[in-house]
């Protein structure tokens, strides 16, 4: 019997490609963001809107992850320069996009022709969480009929997130969400993430969302 | 729930450190996990069995050290164990707080034979 030192990240497979994913995304000048909640939060509409907005002034390509059907890519088809569906049925991990699902979507695009990859993950506040994609940014959307203590039951995506959105504000009359309580609760975990408060079907407060999205993608594009 | 893809890279980091030690046979696995990484020993432990079927690491005995979650007030400096779901500090009551320990996930060493 012999003892071995091993000390291996094991993540450290997905985190490698990942790492190759934004390398391949770096040089093609591409911002990508992942964007992630709950089933239902809205991010499909977050998406249509944010292309409706920006697209006069970005190519913007569109990763769908779901577990089974093409139903989100064809709503955003008609509003973007290319779109990849990709199913997580078959996958290894059916709960969440992995950085290799994202390797070979990358492969499909036309890298050269876009700015901006809005990547939607599997509806889920858990398992997205532990994967890195190569995306630039992590954006978690929280939606009022969800309850405002989301940030203290799944910590973990709030922590690592870059923005989290507030979407469904229309509703706010019709439900019990402190809004101060929520944000108290993002910025104790993570003093860093910019809070937007937006309503994908009013369309207030999407104009702020985006500029922050063309500052970002700018920040990103002078870095290269 | 996400442990599948966890544990192939669990067995195929173990047969390739094994395969560098010339060992014939994986007698136990030692991993590191934190409480708050989100991955269920015994989920893993459920895919190892069907993964390393037919390998040298089949029957291997995977041993888990859970490291328990640890948190450092952005205020004080104090690191405590969150007691409930509400990360408040004991010391200055400061809900800001980052975790110190907790979301490990590493393979820490083996024994093969």
């Amino acid at each position: 019997m012999k003892k071995i030192e091993v000390i291996k990240n094991i993540l450290e497979a997905n985190e490698t490609i990942a790492n190759r994913n934004q390398q391949l995304l770096d040089k093609h000048k591409v911002f990508a963001i992942n964007i992630m909640s709950a089933p239902g939060a809205g991010k499909t509409s977050l998406i249509l809107q944010t292309l409706a907005r920006l697209k006069s002034r970005l190519n913007a390509a569109v990763i769908e992850g779901d577990v089974a059907s093409t139903v989100d890519a064809e709503k955003v088809q008609s509003e973007a320069k290319a779109v990849v569906q990709i199913n997580t049925r078959n996958m290894p991990e059916s709960c969440s996009l992995m950085a290799g699902m994202i390797e070979s979507a990358l492969n499909d695009m036309p890298l050269d022709n876009i700015d901006l990859m809005l990547i939607e993950n599997v509806g889920n506040l858990i398992c997205p969480s532990e994967f890195a994609l190569g995306e630039h940014k992590r954006v978690v959307i929280s939606s009022l009929p969800e309850g405002d203590d989301k940030p203290i039951k799944y910590p973990l995506i709030f922590i690592d997130a870059d923005a989290v959105i507030i979407n469904k504000m229309d509703l706010l009359p019709h439900v019990d969400f402190d809004i101060a309580a929520f944000r108290r609760s993002v910025a104790g975990l993570n003093p860093k993430a910019e809070i937007f408060q937006l309503s994908c079907k009013t369309s207030e407060g999407i104009e702020k969302w985006c500029s922050w999205v063309l500052e970002q993608a700018k920040t990103n594009a002078a870095k290269r | 729930m996400h442990e599948l893809g966890v544990t192939e890279n669990i067995v195929n980091i173990a047969l390739a450190k094994a395969g560098e030690a010339q060992a014939s046979k994986i007698s136990q696995i030692n991993l590191v996990i934190g409480e708050m990484s989100g991955f269920a020993p015994d989920c893993i432990q459920f895919y190892f069995d069907s993964l390393s079927r037919d390998t040298i690491a089949q029957g291997a005995v995977l041993h888990f050290e859970l490291v328990p979650a640890q948190l450092r007030c952005r205020n004080c400096s104090t690191i405590f164990t969150p007691q409930d779901t509400l990360w408040s500090c004991p010391e200055c009551r400061g809900q800001s707080v980052e975790i110190s320990k907790g979301r490990e996930l590493y393979m820490e060493s083996m024994e093969v034979e």
